[in-house]
């Protein structure tokens, strides 16, 4: 069954403030080593997808520099590959604002591919699930969508997308809205589509009044189309704010659901190798609860808490609950509690940082404190 | 195509059979060392970051996990669509065939992938020794001095150096005398092993020698010496820094030693030298509530709950509570389990250290190192001796 696949990179980029403000979603770090594109581009080749593009709207430097060829999620391909898929600035006159306006950009990519079915994932889609479980179901059920759901207890916090789901496993309505709260079965933005239905549905979007992938497609079209449901029971994070950037992020710290997102079945997740030397932990450390990439040397104290490849914490420092991105540097009895610091920050001696776990302190690229 | 300037043959098919059950399933260069690097990442680390892109890796002892680590090159930058890297093992043809029968009749069986590149130098190399340097600059030298053959000298302790091939060189460091490991040195200028020979030299050498039925077909014993007798343009190239041999249980213990402290005597986080390896894509390791780590490096994929003091922790190692691993390497996917204890031990790839088990007493050392073989799996409360030696599985 011929598969490809679409990530979209910069869909809640706004949602995520300073930490997306200088580069797309697709490139935040998450993890203590990965980006958060390297889930949606593994969990695709781990599902034996070989053509993924990537769709993408501004900022996107860094995440050209990180996917590079594709040779890292084994991407670099003579037929398919990897493909970024920048804005088509003429026909669209300006960026697309919705999900449905990037996907009308891409039109030509989707009608000179040849594969018959496409995966789509949000680049925040933080799991490690097997897409082609999901496509085979989508072909048995002779589906025009398959949408990918977990059951949540959710509040009215924010809008999400609801499904209701027949005992066939068909979904009958779609409802998109910020108000409802309770167990539900919500979309998790990972959907399997015929790719020519997709094109079917795009290029007539004006006849058929189609503006929103979830509102329209989805809400309008289960009437009409056959939209499977498919339960995801794995790890799951999507991003959306940055105190649930911080939540999730530690949530890591639990062996069950690290394992489950990193080594599912055996599945690992890829992202690009930097070659840096293993972690030195000196004499004077005391490292508790934490997660330390390659790179890292540690003299002071690190509890509950993430570093990033090459992040150095001087004697009498305490790094606790906290994040810490490539290459930032702690100096001598510096304290960091509830912080996110991000790349190259450079916190100099005595220094007493703050946040609070559901308002964590954030450091922007670079900075000298 | 375009010739070459240099490219590199690397002579890995050694056993190190003095690192006993390391090498019971791998050749000696593919042996685990510092975490997350196998010994051959330091030569072709090396070439990656001296502008060598052709490298040809003559196998011959347990090739498998040398020949699938090597792979395409892709880690080390060297899958090139001309050059790149290429593993040569020995192989029949019409005439017959035979196995390497020593370092330069190993070169002498694939003279066709030297003649097929046609490179001006060849830089010989081997897998054996952990060591940082840009071998761009000795070809410099080996052709500012329009040498036929460069060697690569290092001063080594006077009472070591009968251990090694000493040469003795004169002030414009052309070569004068070369003796392989001699009673009594006459200096403490020893080869590294490491050669840079102008091509068309080399391949006379080399057909010369293989008629020689005399000769051992060995660089030290044969051909340097020969070059040398026929008073070519042999020279010597200086280097310090760090090289050391990790043909030992105990040398290869030191090595890993060495990467540990505040200022390791090599330094493998130089953005500007990088030594590469091919590694599982395993997240960043955690070090969990009850874990201790002190005074040592472990790289991606590990799960420490136990005490780990002055010791190595390779790829995924994972140490159970209660556990205590002092002055020890344990290398790749090994797990150690609740309660045991280690002390000068190393334990390869693969292994289960039951609960309870004790490996090495009061007399452990570095001479006396507790060596466990490849995919050995202890039993609840296994004791082991400093020096005792559990065999891998083949």
């Amino acid at each position: 069954m011929k598969t490809m696949g679409i990530v979209f990179s910069n869909i809640h980029d706004r949602e995520l403030g300073e930490l997306a403000a200088k580069r797309t979603l697709a490139s935040v770090p998450f993890g203590g080593r990965y980006r958060l594109i390297d889930f949606p581009l593994s969990n695709m080749v781990n599902s034996g997808i070989s053509k993924v593009g990537i769709i993408t709207k501004s900022n996107y430097q860094s995440l050209m520099d990180h996917v590079g060829s594709g040779k890292h999620w084994d991407l670099s391909r003579k037929n398919g590959g990897l493909m970024i898929l920048p804005p088509f600035g003429e026909e669209m006159n300006g960026l697309y604002n919705s999900r449905f306006e990037a996907l009308k950009n891409i039109t030509h990519f989707l009608k000179r591919s040849e594969e018959a079915y496409v995966v789509m994932s949000d680049c925040d889609c933080i799991c490690n699930a097997d897409f082609a479980d999901i496509v085979r179901r989508h072909v048995e059920h002779n589906a025009d969508i398959t949408v990918v759901y977990r059951n949540k207890d959710i509040r009215p916090d924010k809008e999400r997308t609801v499904l209701d789901i027949d005992k066939d496993g068909r979904v009958t309505k779609v409802s998109v809205s910020n108000k409802m709260s309770g167990v539900k079965s919500v979309y998790t933005n990972i959907c399997v589509m015929n790719r020519l239905f997709l094109l079917n549905i795009l290029e007539n979007s004006a006849e058929l009044g189609y503006k929103s992938f979830s509102k329209d497609v989805l809400g309008k079209g289960c009437k009409n189309y056959h939209i499977c449901a498919y339960e995801y029971k794995g790890y799951f994070a999507s991003i959306d704010s940055m105190a649930n950037y911080f939540k999730h992020s530690l949530e890591l710290l639990d062996k069950q659901k690290r394992d489950s997102l990193f080594n599912s079945d055996g599945a690992n997740i890829y992202t690009k190798v930097r070659d840096s030397a293993p972690c030195r932990l000196e004499d004077t450390s005391i490292v508790q609860n934490s997660l330390i990439a390659d790179g890292c040397v540690i003299e002071g104290t690190v509890i509950n808490s993430i570093l990033f490849r090459g992040v150095k914490v001087a004697k009498g420092a305490v790094v606790k609950d906290s994040i810490v991105f490539q290459e930032s540097e702690i100096a001598q009895n510096s304290r960091l509690n509830c912080v996110i610091a991000d790349k190259q920050v450079r916190i100099l001696e005595n220094r007493e940082l703050s946040g609070h776990a559901t308002h964590p302190y954030y450091i922007a690229k670079n900075v000298v404190i | 195509m375009k010739k070459k300037k240099c490219i590199a043959m690397l002579l890995a098919g050694g056993q190190g059979t003095r690192l006993y059950a390391l090498t019971s399933r791998v050749a000696k260069p593919a042996v685990s060392f510092g975490a997350k690097y196998r010994i051959i990442d330091f030569p072709l680390s090396n070439c990656a970051n001296s502008n060598i892109d052709t490298v040809g890796v003559l196998t011959q002892y347990q090739p498998l996990i040398l020949n699938e680590y090597i792979g395409n090159g892709e880690p080390w930058d060297l899958d090139r669509s001309y050059g790149g890297v290429h593993t040569l093992p020995p192989y029949q043809a019409k005439k017959g065939g035979e196995w390497y029968k020593g370092t330069a009749n190993a070169i002498y069986q694939n003279l066709h992938f030297l003649n097929e590149f046609d490179s001006e130098h060849v830089l010989i190399l081997s897998g054996d020794h952990i060591y940082k340097m840009d071998y761009s600059k000795m070809l410099a030298e080996h052709e500012a001095n329009n040498a036929d053959c460069t060697i690569a000298v290092i001063d080594v302790p006077n009472e070591e150096a009968s251990r090694f091939g000493i040469l003795d060189f004169a002030e414009d460091k052309r070569i004068i005398s070369f003796e392989e490991k001699p009673k009594k040195p006459k200096s403490n200028h020893a080869s590294m092993g490491i050669y840079i020979f102008k091509k068309d030299v080399l391949v006379s050498e080399l057909v010369a020698d293989e008629k020689n039925p005399d000769s051992s077909n060995d660089f030290g014993k044969n051909i340097i010496p020969t070059l040398l007798k026929k008073k070519m343009n042999v020279y010597a190239y200086g280097f310090s820094g760090y090289w050391k041999d990790v043909g030992t249980v105990t040398s290869l213990w030191e090595a890993n030693m060495d990467l540990l402290g505040e200022n390791p005597l090599i330094n493998l986080n130089d953005p500007n030298f990088k030594i590469y390896s091919r590694n599982r894509p395993l997240p960043p390791s955690h070090i969990g509530a009850s874990g201790r780590v002190l005074n040592s490096i472990m790289t991606t994929g590990c799960e420490v709950e136990g005490t780990v003091i002055n010791s190595v922790l390779g790829e995924g190692v994972v140490i159970e509570e209660g556990a205590l691993v002092k002055n020890s390497v344990v290398m790749r996917g090994t797990t150690v389990g609740k309660n045991a204890r280690l002390n000068y031990a190393m334990v390869d790839e693969h292994c289960v250290i039951g609960e309870n088990c004790i490996l090495g007493d009061e007399t452990s050392d570095k001479n006396n190192i507790t060596l466990i073989g490849g995919g050995v799996k202890l039993k609840k409360g296994v004791k082991l001796k400093a020096g005792e030696i559990v065999e891998g599985e083949e």
